[in-house]
Order: structure tokens, then C-alpha cells, then sequence
């Protein structure tokens, strides 16, 4: 393979994790919102050179989709949401950020761990691009357990599917059914969250998920 | 298209979603109701032409020994529970919980639901089975939601939440199959599809494969309600309308399972790769020890039941995860009277909770004297969930541990205990439910107990005599479980 088509996929993977890391530490939801947009914008950059390299035009749809609709149309949507709810200038309480980076290195570190000796057969970038994304999902996650807030929740879901985006796109010659339904999916959790965060608003005028722990209808 | 399979297979797909169309503009009346039932109905008969005739498999569906249990299961639930929805719903019209424009929407969904569980079902395509998973997944979601009371938002935002999660690991899963696949069956839709990959596992990386399994296991398990996986379960059962809590109990979670059982015989098709079987094993003894011991401090007749549902996925996964024929056969029998005994008490308590106002146990007393339809419905559904003879799930819970006596006597002993004390909840809450003096608000009750019955008598007739037909049938798909 061409090493610089490998280097420049594998920055682009690498760049992805940091962006990732970056997501962990943001404390005001619209910092949060931009680093998501960020995020998107590097998938779409990691997915169009897939295209690229592996002379797969249809992947180049994949990559607009996450550059339009991931890296654009969801963040302004968002940034209006919090600004019509009027939490964007509030302070997010973070679980302490140091202990969530650490926890974070760990779980690269497994993803790398677990992902290199398993996928001996799978060719150098498909291994990396996988070991990359399974950091990437297990960083969304980490973001979904260590946040309250129902719009960092969606946040830490919509870069897990980034992170998918990046496995599936690494993988050679998927068939184009799943690109199109990875970005369907997204499309739709949007409606769904969209209905949410406005149907949550109308009942605790707030967003913080805590509040809605106290409704269990049952004793403890 | 003049093979009568392929038309079938074309109708359980095609109705669903000409339905969902339909609903979703028609006015909100009460026909609607009679369209969502005859639309099920429609579809299930369908279902029964792939007994008789099956099309050839495609790169996308396929109709094989094994789907087609689990699509005459679900259209025929799909149906009597339309059935059921359309005297609850009406009831929840009246009372003011639905608005008529929720209705339509709740109509539509319906609809969509069922188109989502069948293509799941019969797809031969990893990555549509996925979608189709996440489809159904979705609109539960926000069929959970309907309500718009702060539970039914709190326990829809988590099923959405955990759902996605598990949706995404197992995505993640597809993939590490697919490059799997791709050493040995090349590039392209073929190495995505189940009749190929089955006869090629063999050849594949078996490391590969095993990373995969986790990530699928993990992430569809948490759709089946696996412990420690569960959470979403018993909020979204409590939360929702109840047709959707006897839909979510004995379909979906069924659909779930059976994109574990596909991925299992993969695994086992390859002799290098881990067993899949004590993986399965582990997660559904735990579920069942968990649930059988969670039984007891419930409050809501809805979440108590959603637990018993977990019991009943873990018995069902032990079942296939210990594999052979008897086991295999066990959890397939199992499986099915399962669904149709909990979906048959949801209506059931779709109704109690009705006439009494309340989802609330303690509320709730001597339903045997106030509405004796309903109470000794109520009763005979438990006892049969209990797992207590003549009904069809005792002989099945019997085999399931005798079946495992002979080859890992520990576990069955403990399966045994977690049945023994998930028996003793469920008949200690029976009896504040069912007897004493009834008080408290005590409606007269419009409820159609067609659906009941149906369910119920097949139960019982199940549980005394199993048609030789279907023994046979289902000892063959047992089989070919491995």
C-alpha cells in the first residue's frame, strides 16, 4: 500500500481519538456541541479518503452524510435547543476530569490490547482502523456513564456511531446496506431525541436527567 | 414472483408496512382499530402459507426450518394481541390517557413494529437484520413514551439509551463477522449473508469470530434482557401501554434471541472458535437467580411480571446454551409457550389495571370475587408462568433441568432453586391479587377475553398433549441447532 494513503488514514483515526478525549473534558455544553461537530467533521475527512484509497465511490455518500448532517445540521439544531431551553451558559458538572481521562487511556489501551493480536489476518489499516474505533466507541460510552445531562448522553451516542462509521468503512468491501442504514439510524435517533428533549422540557423545565430518577413508581 | 413462498414472504413484509401507511393518514376513529386487527391478521395468514411452501433463498430474506417457528409465533401474537389493543385502547380513549391524534400515531407504529420483527426474522442478511432490530427497537421506544408521564418518559429515555448501546455493540459485531467472512468468501454481499457464512465458518479466523460473539452476545443480549443487562426491561414493560408491554414480553425479546441463536451456530460451525454455549449459559443462569430473587419485592403487577420475564429469557438461554437435542427442543417449546402465556396474562392485567385504576399490588385484592373472568384468568395465567403442572411450561422447566442433571448436576441444581423461589413470589403475590375481599374502585369490566382464551388453551392443551406433528417438527429444528 501507498504509505502516504496508510499515514494519512491513520492520522485521521488517531485524530479521532484525541477528539474523543477532547469530548471527556468539555464542561459548558456548547464547548461540548462544537467538539461533537469536530468529531463529525474528522469522520467525514477518515471516511472520503477510505473512498478514496479504496476506490469505493459509494463511501463518498457516507462521508457527506456525516459532513452535512453530523458536523452541521446536528450541532446548530442542538445549539439551538440548549439556547431555547436556556442552559447553554450553565457550567456541566463533569465527574472529575482527571479520573475520567485516566479511565479513558485504560480503555485505549484495552481496545489496542484486544483488537491487534485477534485481527492478525485483517491487513495493517483494517486492524488499526479497528483497534482506533473500538477506542472511540468505548470513549463514547465512558461519556454516556459519566454524564447527566439528556443532550451530553445523545453527544457521547452520536460519537459512538462515529466510531462505527469508522470500523465499518475500515472494513473493505462492506456492502453498501449499512452505510446507508448507519446514517438512517442516526437520522431517526434524532427525531427520537429531538421529541424528547422537548417533551422533557415541557414536564421539568430541565434537561438534567436526575430529576427523572425520583419518578420510579416504586419503593426502594 | 409466482412461487407462492416468495408471494408469502412478500406479504408479511408488504402488509405490515401498506398498514403502517394506512394508519398513519386514515382518521382516527374506531375502525382503525378493526384495520390494525385485520392487517395482523392478514399477515399471520401469510405466515401459515410458509408451512406448505418456501421461496428459494436470496441475499437478502431467507425462509429456513428455524424462522419459521419464530414468524408463525410472533404473527400470531402480533394478532390476538391487535385483538386485545383494540378494547384497551378504547377504554384508554374514554378515560382520556390516549388523545385520538396519539392514536393514530400508536396505530402506525404498531404496524411498523411488526414490519421491523418479521424482516429481523427473515433476513439473511446480517447487516438488514441489524436494521431491522434497530427499527423495532425505535419505535418501541417511543411507544413506550406514549403516555408523556414523567415514568413512561424516564423509562423510555433509558430503553433508548441502553437499547442504543446494545444496538451499537452489536453493530460492531456485525462488522468483526464480516471480516471474518471476507478472508474466505471474498468481498461483497455474500460474505455478509447466513446461508454462505454458515457453510463457511469453518475456514474463518476463529479469533476473529470469538471477539465477535462477545460483542454480539453483549450487545443483542441487552435486547433479550440479559443480567446484567437488564435495566431497561422492567421500566419499559411498567411504563407503556400494555398491548406493547405483551408485545416487548413475548415477541421482541424472542426476535432478540434469535439473532443470538444465529450467531451461535455460526460459532459452533467453526471447531476452532470458543463454544458459545457456557457464555450463554452463564448470563442466563444469572438472569434467572436474579429475577427469581427481584420477584419478590415488586409493587407494580406490570414490573412484576416484567421480571418474570427476565426469569424466562434466562431459562430459554440456558436452554440453548447447554445445546443438544433435548435442551435444545426444551428451549424451543419453552420459548413458545412462554410468549403466549405472558402475553396472555398482559392482557390479562391490561384489563385489572383498568377496572382497578391502579398498577399497584397492594391495591389490588380478591379480583377473583370482584371480576371472576379476569381474577381466575389472572390465576391460571400465573400458575402456568409458575411453571406448575398440568401446563405446558412445567413439562418444558422439567425437561430443561432433568436435561442438565445428566451432564452438569450443580447447575441444575441451582436452576431448580432460583425456578423453586421464583414459583414461591409469583404465588404469594397470586394470592393477595387473586383472593380476599376485594376492595377499592371496582369498574365493570368490557374486556374481550377471545385473545385470553386462545392463548390459554393452547397452553393447556400443550401441556397435556403435544400434536406429534409438531414434536417432530420442533425435535427437527431442534437438531438442527446443534
Amino acid at each position: 500500500m501507498d504509505p502516504l494513503a496508510f499515514d494519512l488514514a491513520h492520522l485521521c483515526a488517531g485524530t479521532l481519538v484525541l477528539v474523543s478525549f477532547m469530548l471527556l473534558y468539555q464542561d459548558r455544553l456548547t464547548g461540548l456541541i462544537n467538539t461533537f461537530a469536530v468529531h463529525a467533521l474528522v469522520v467525514s475527512f477518515a471516511v472520503a479518503w477510505q473512498a478514496f484509497i479504496q476506490e469505493a465511490p459509494h463511501l463518498y455518500i457516507t462521508a457527506a452524510i456525516a459532513l452535512g448532517l453530523k458536523a452541521l445540521i446536528i450541532p446548530i439544531a442542538l445549539h439551538r435547543i440548549i439556547r431555547r431551553l436556556g442552559i447553554h451558559r450553565q457550567i456541566e458538572p463533569v465527574v472529575s476530569i482527571g479520573q475520567t481521562m485516566l479511565a479513558g487511556i485504560g480503555l485505549v489501551a484495552l481496545s489496542i490490547m484486544v483488537m491487534l493480536p485477534v485481527t492478525a489476518q485483517a491487513g495493517t489499516l483494517a486492524r488499526e482502523d479497528l483497534a482506533f474505533a473500538l477506542s472511540v466507541i468505548l470513549l463514547g460510552l465512558l461519556m454516556m456513564i459519566s454524564r447527566r445531562n439528556a443532550v451530553s448522553q445523545v453527544i457521547g451516542f452520536m460519537s459512538i456511531e462515529n466510531g462505527l462509521i469508522l470500523a465499518a468503512t475500515g472494513a473493505k468491501g462492506m456492502p453498501l446496506v449499512v452505510e446507508i442504514s448507519v446514517a438512517f439510524s442516526i437520522l431517526v435517533a434524532l427525531i427520537v431525541i429531538g421529541v424528547f428533549l422537548f417533551r422533557i422540557r415541557e414536564r421539568f423545565e430541565t434537561v438534567d436527567i436526575h430529576l427523572l430518577h425520583e419518578h420510579r413508581g416504586e419503593q426502594p | 414472483m409466482s412461487d407462492p413462498g416468495a408471494l408469502a414472504v412478500l406479504a408479511i413484509l408488504a402488509i405490515p408496512g401498506i398498514a403502517a401507511a394506512l394508519l398513519a393518514v386514515l382518521p382516527d376513529d374506531r375502525t382503525t382499530a378493526w384495520l390494525n386487527a385485520l392487517a395482523s391478521l392478514l399477515t399471520f395468514a401469510a405466515a401459515l402459507v410458509l408451512l406448505v411452501a418456501r421461496p428459494p433463498v436470496g441475499p437478502f430474506l431467507i425462509v429456513d426450518d428455524l424462522n419459521v417457528v419464530f414468524i408463525l409465533l410472533s404473527t400470531f401474537i402480533a394478532f390476538t394481541t391487535s385483538v386485545f389493543s383494540r378494547s384497551y385502547i378504547s377504554h384508554e380513549l374514554e378515560t382520556g390517557r390516549l388523545t385520538p391524534k396519539y392514536l393514530r400515531f400508536y396505530h402506525a407504529m404498531y404496524q411498523v413494529l411488526m414490519f421491523g420483527m418479521n424482516l429481523a426474522l427473515l433476513s439473511n442478511n446480517l447487516g438488514l437484520m441489524w436494521v431491522a432490530i434497530e427499527l423495532a427497537t425505535l419505535t418501541t421506544v417511543l411507544m413506550v413514551g406514549i403516555y408523556r408521564t414523567e415514568a413512561a418518559l424516564e423509562a423510555a429515555w433509558k430503553y433508548f439509551i441502553l437499547g442504543s448501546v446494545g444496538i451499537a455493540l452489536a453493530l460492531f459485531g456485525t462488522i468483526l463477522v464480516y471480516l471474518a467472512a471476507r478472508a474466505v468468501v471474498g468481498e461483497g454481499l455474500d460474505a455478509m449473508a447466513w446461508s454462505v457464512l454458515v457453510q463457511k465458518a469453518a475456514g474463518c479466523d476463529p479469533a476473529l469470530l470469538n471477539l465477535a460473539f462477545l460483542f454480539l452476545l453483549l450487545g443483542y443480549g441487552t435486547k433479550v434482557g440479559l443480567v446484567p443487562l437488564h435495566a431497561w426491561l422492567p421500566d419499559a414493560h411498567a411504563e407503556g401501554p400494555t398491548p406493547i408491554s405483551a408485545v416487548l414480553s413475548g415477541l421482541l425479546l424472542n426476535v432478540a434471541l434469535f439473532a443470538v441463536l444465529r450467531f451461535k451456530a455460526l460459532m459452533a460451525a467453526n471447531p476452532a472458535a470458543l463454544a458459545p454455549g457456557p457464555l450463554m449459559v452463564t448470563l442466563g443462569l444469572a438472569s434467572v437467580v436474579f429475577a427469581a430473587f427481584m420477584l419478590y419485592r415488586r409493587e407494580d403487577i406490570k414490573r412484576l411480571f416484567a421480571y418474570s420475564s427476565i426469569e424466562h429469557m434466562g431459562i430459554i438461554t440456558f436452554a440453548f446454551g447447554m445445546g443438544g437435542p433435548l435442551a435444545n427442543f426444551a428451549g424451543l417449546l419453552h420459548m413458545t409457550l412462554h410468549s403466549l402465556t405472558k402475553s396472555a396474562i398482559f392482557f390479562c392485567v391490561g384489563h385489572i389495571a383498568q377496572v382497578k385504576g391502579t398498577q399497584r399490588m397492594p391495591d389490588i385484592r380478591g379480583l377473583t370475587v370482584s371480576h371472576p373472568l379476569l381474577g381466575w384468568g389472572l390465576v391460571l395465567g400465573v400458575v402456568a408462568i409458575a411453571g406448575l403442572p398440568p401446563l405446558g411450561l412445567f413439562m418444558t422447566e422439567f425437561l430443561i433441568v432433568t436435561s442438565t442433571f445428566a451432564r452438569a448436576p450443580v447447575l441444575a441444581i441451582i436452576l431448580g432453586l432460583a425456578l423453586l423461589v421464583g414459583l414461591g413470589a409469583l404465588l404469594l403475590r397470586l394470592n393477595g391479587l387473586a383472593f380476599g375481599e376485594p376492595y377499592g374502585r371496582n369498574d365493570p369490566t368490557r374486556a374481550s377475553f377471545l385473545p385470553v382464551g386462545a392463548h390459554f388453551a393452547l397452553v393447556l392443551i400443550a401441556g397435556v398433549w403435544l400434536p406429534p406433528a409438531l414434536v417432530a417438527w420442533f425435535q427437527y429444528v431442534a437438531r438442527l441447532l446443534t
